[in-house]
C-alpha cells in the first residue's frame, strides 16, 4: 500500500502537525518507504493468533479508591506556557 | 593522586567507604572532566554543578557516620528522558522548551535514595528516536572513538548516545538510559560500555517521558559488567504508580557477576546470521560461543523463525503508541508555545516547530496504521506477529536453553552525517535488527564489548535472557568479558 500528497495532508491533519506542500512531498516518499518494508507482514500466517495485548502475564494492579495527592495547582500549571489563576489559558474555542 | 574517573563504581565505592578521597573530590573530578570535553563530546547538554557538589557533600556526611547507600558519593549522568525535579526535562526536543518537572522520576529517585549523585542530563535521540544520536535537537554527540589512522567524527549510536560517550569518555561514572527497540545496547556496542535492557516491568516507566509504553524499559549503560549489576539493583523497584511495574524483589545482581556458567545451555539463533553481516560480526560471534563453551557452558543451535519480522512489527508498534503518546505535547500544558489563528491552527503550529523530522514521520506513520480502515491492516496484525515472536522465545525456553547468544549490531560504529543513512529511513532502522526482537517479546537482553572491528572500533555481543532473569545475563557477560577484556578509547578531546 502507499500514500499520496492527499492521504499524507489528511493523516497530518489527524496528528496536528502543520506541513507544507515541500514537506508533504517530502514525507509523502518517506512514508512509503517505510510502508512498503512493513508490507512484508502480509506474508506472515496469522489468521489463529491472538493478538498481543500485554507483553508479561500479568494481571492489572488495583488499589483502593482513594485520594492519593492533590492540591498541587501551583506545580500542575507551573510549566504552562499561559495560566491565569490556576487555569490554562488558550485562544478562544467558543464565539 | 591518580586520575579518580578512571576508577569503576566497584573500585570508587571501596575506596569512598576506605576514605581514600571523599566523594567531593571524586565529584569535582568528573565535573573537571565534563568541562574540558564537553565542548567536544556534547554528551551532556546541561550539566549541574552546584546540585552536584551539594549532594556530594551530602554523601561525605553519610560516609563520615558510617550510613553509606548502595551508590554513596557515585556520580552518575542521568539521561534526559528521565524527570528530574527542577532540572531540564526535554527529551531533547524542542517541543518540551524549557521544561523543569516538579517531580522525579521514579528510576533516578532509587538512584538518589541510595547516595547517588548528579552530575547533569544527558544527549539523546529527541524522544529517544533514533540510533545515531543525530536527530537531537540539541545537536549530535561525537563518539570519543575514532576510526585507526582517522579524524572522522563517528556516532556513539543511539537514542542513548549521550549515556554511551559520557560513560565511555569517562565524562561520569555510569549512566541511566533507556531501550525501545535497542537505544541502550546499541549505543554500549558502539562505545565498548555494558549496557541492560532489563525484563519489561522491572523498572518502574513512572517519570521517564513515554515513547512506546509496551516496549520502554529503563536501565544503566556502566565501563563494565560488574557496575552495569550495581547500577540495575538500585534502579530497579516495584512501583505503585507503574501498573505494569513487577511485584518481585530485585535480586543482588552483582553477586551473579562472575557465577560459573558451567552446564547452561546458551542457544545460538541461526536467524540471527543476516545477509550482507560483515564478516568480523560473524568472526566475533564464533569468539563468543567458543569462550563460553571453554567455560562449561553447553552450546545449542536453536530457531527463531519470525525474527525477521520483528523489526517491520516494530515500525508499526512503536510509532503507533509514539502517536498517541506525544499527542500530549499540544503547547497547552507545558513547552512551546507557537500561536495560530486558533486553537487547532495553534496545535499544529506548536507541533510543526517542536518537533524534528524523524518524530514526525514516526508520528504520522503511527497515526496512518491506526487510521479508520487500516487498523486491523496494520497494527493489529503487527500486534499478532509480535505473540509469534514471543512465542519463538518461549519455545526455545521451554527445551532448557537458558540463554541466547547473538551478535549486538550488524556493524560497528558509522560516521556522523552518514548519507545512506540519512537517505533512506530503514537503513537506519536496520540497526536494531539484533535488538529490537528482545523488546517484542519484553525480555532481558545485555550488550557486553567482545572485541575490535579491523578499524579498531568496539563490537558488542548481546545475551538474551528468561523473563526476570537478569542474573544469568550478568553471570554469562563476565565470562565474555573476563575473556575479551575492557575497551577504552584513546584520549583525543
Amino acid at each position: 500500500m502507499s500514500v499520496d500528497t492527499a492521504t499524507v495532508r489528511r493523516v497530518a491533519r489527524l496528528a496536528r502537525i502543520a506541513l507544507s506542500d515541500e514537506d508533504a512531498e517530502a514525507m509523502r516518499s518517506e512514508l512509503n518507504t517505510i510502508l512498503g518494508f512493513v508490507e512484508q507482514l502480509g506474508e506472515v500466517e496469522v489468521s489463529s493468533v491472538e493478538p498481543m495485548t500485554s507483553v508479561t502475564p500479568m494481571a492489572m494492579k488495583s488499589r483502593p479508591d482513594v485520594v492519593t495527592d492533590g492540591g498541587i495547582a501551583d506545580d500542575v500549571i507551573a510549566n504552562a506556557p499561559a495560566s491565569d489563576d490556576h487555569y490554562f489559558v488558550v485562544p478562544k474555542v467558543v464565539e | 593522586m591518580t586520575d579518580l574517573t578512571a576508577l569503576t563504581i566497584a573500585e570508587a565505592r571501596d575506596a569512598l567507604r576506605a576514605k581514600t578521597f571523599s566523594a567531593r573530590e571524586l565529584t569535582d573530578a568528573y565535573l573537571g572532566a565534563i568541562d574540558a570535553a564537553n565542548g567536544a563530546l556534547n554528551a551532556y547538554v546541561t550539566v549541574t554543578p552546584d546540585k552536584a557538589r551539594a549532594m556530594a557533600e551530602t554523601s561525605d556526611g553519610r560516609l563520615a557516620k558510617g550510613e553509606a547507600g548502595a551508590l554513596e558519593g557515585i556520580p552518575l549522568g542521568i539521561k534526559d528522558l528521565f524527570a528530574t525535579e527542577g532540572v531540564h526535562t526535554q527529551a531533547c526536543s524542542h517541543v518540551l522548551d524549557k521544561f523543569e518537572p516538579r517531580y522525579e522520576s521514579t528510576v533516578t529517585a532509587n538512584l538518589w535514595a541510595d547516595g547517588a549523585v548528579m552530575l547533569g542530563k544527558l544527549n539523546m535521540d529527541e524522544f529517544a528516536m533514533g540510533s545515531s544520536n543525530e536527530s537531537s535537537y540539541y545537536g549530535p554527540v561525537v563518539s570519543p572513538w575514532r576510526a585507526e589512522g582517522s579524524n572522522a567524527d563517528l556516532v556513539p549510536g543511539g537514542s542513548s548516545g549521550g549515556s554511551a560517550a559520557a560513560v565511555a569518555a569517562r565524562l561520569c561514572a555510569g549512566a541511566t538510559a533507556t531501550d525501545t527497540g535497542g537505544s541502550i545496547r546499541q549505543p554500549a556496542a558502539f562505545t565498548g560500555t555494558v549496557g541492560i535492557k532489563p525484563t519489561y516491568g522491572r523498572c518502574s516507566r513512572w517519570g521517564i517521558v513515554a515513547f512506546a509504553s509496551s516496549l520502554d524499559q529503563a536501565g544503566p549503560i556502566a565501563r563494565d559488567v560488574r557496575d552495569a549489576a550495581i547500577l540495575l539493583k538500585s534502579m530497579a523497584s516495584t512501583d505503585p504508580k507503574d501498573t505494569t511495574s513487577v511485584d518481585l524483589p530485585v535480586p543482588d545482581y552483582e553477586a551473579a557477576v562472575g557465577r560459573s556458567v558451567k552446564g547452561m545451555r546458551i542457544g545460538i539463533p541461526k536467524e540471527y546470521r543476516v545477509e550482507g553481516m560483515p564478516a568480523e560480526i560473524e568472526a566475533l560471534w564464533h569468539q563468543g560461543i567458543e569462550w563460553l563453551r571453554d567455560a562449561g557452558a553447553e552450546i545449542v543451535d536453536v530457531s527463531l523463525p519470525h525474527t525477521k519480522y520483528a523489526l517491520p512489527a516494530y515500525y508499526i508498534v512503536a510509532p503507533a503508541e509514539a502517536s498517541s503518546n506525544l499527542a500530549r505535547y499540544d503547547g497547552v500544558r507545558y513547552g512551546l508555545r507557537v500561536p495560530g489563528r486558533d486553537l487547532i491552527e495553534m496545535y499544529e503550529n506548536t507541533r510543526a516547530a517542536g518537533f524534528g523530522r524523524e518524530v514526525k514521520r514516526r508520528i504520522m506513520i503511527g497515526t496512518y496504521v491506526l487510521s479508520a480502515g487500516y487498523y486491523d491492516a496494520y497494527y493489529l496484525r503487527a500486534q499478532k506477529v509480535r505473540t509469534l515472536i514471543k512465542r519463538d522465545f518461549e519455545t526455545v525456553f521451554a527445551e532448557g536453553v537458558d540463554a541466547l547468544l547473538t551478535p549486538a549490531t550488524p556493524s560497528p560504529a558509522f560516521g556522523i552525517a552518514d548519507q545512506e543513512m540519512n537517505a533512506d529511513p530503514v537503513k537506519m532502522y536496520l540497526n536494531d535488527v539484533f535488538t529490537v526482537t528482545v523488546n517484542m517479546a519484553g525480555l532481558p537482553g545485555l550488550a557486553v564489548p567482545a572485541g575490535l572491528s579491523a578499524s579498531g572500533l568496539p563490537l558488542g555481543l548481546q545475551i538474551i535472557g528468561r523473563p526476570f532473569d537478569e542474573e544469568s545475563l550478568f553471570a554469562t557477560a563476565s565470562v565474555i568479558e573476563k575473556a575479551a577484556g575492557r575497551f577504552e578509547p584513546a584520549k583525543w578531546w
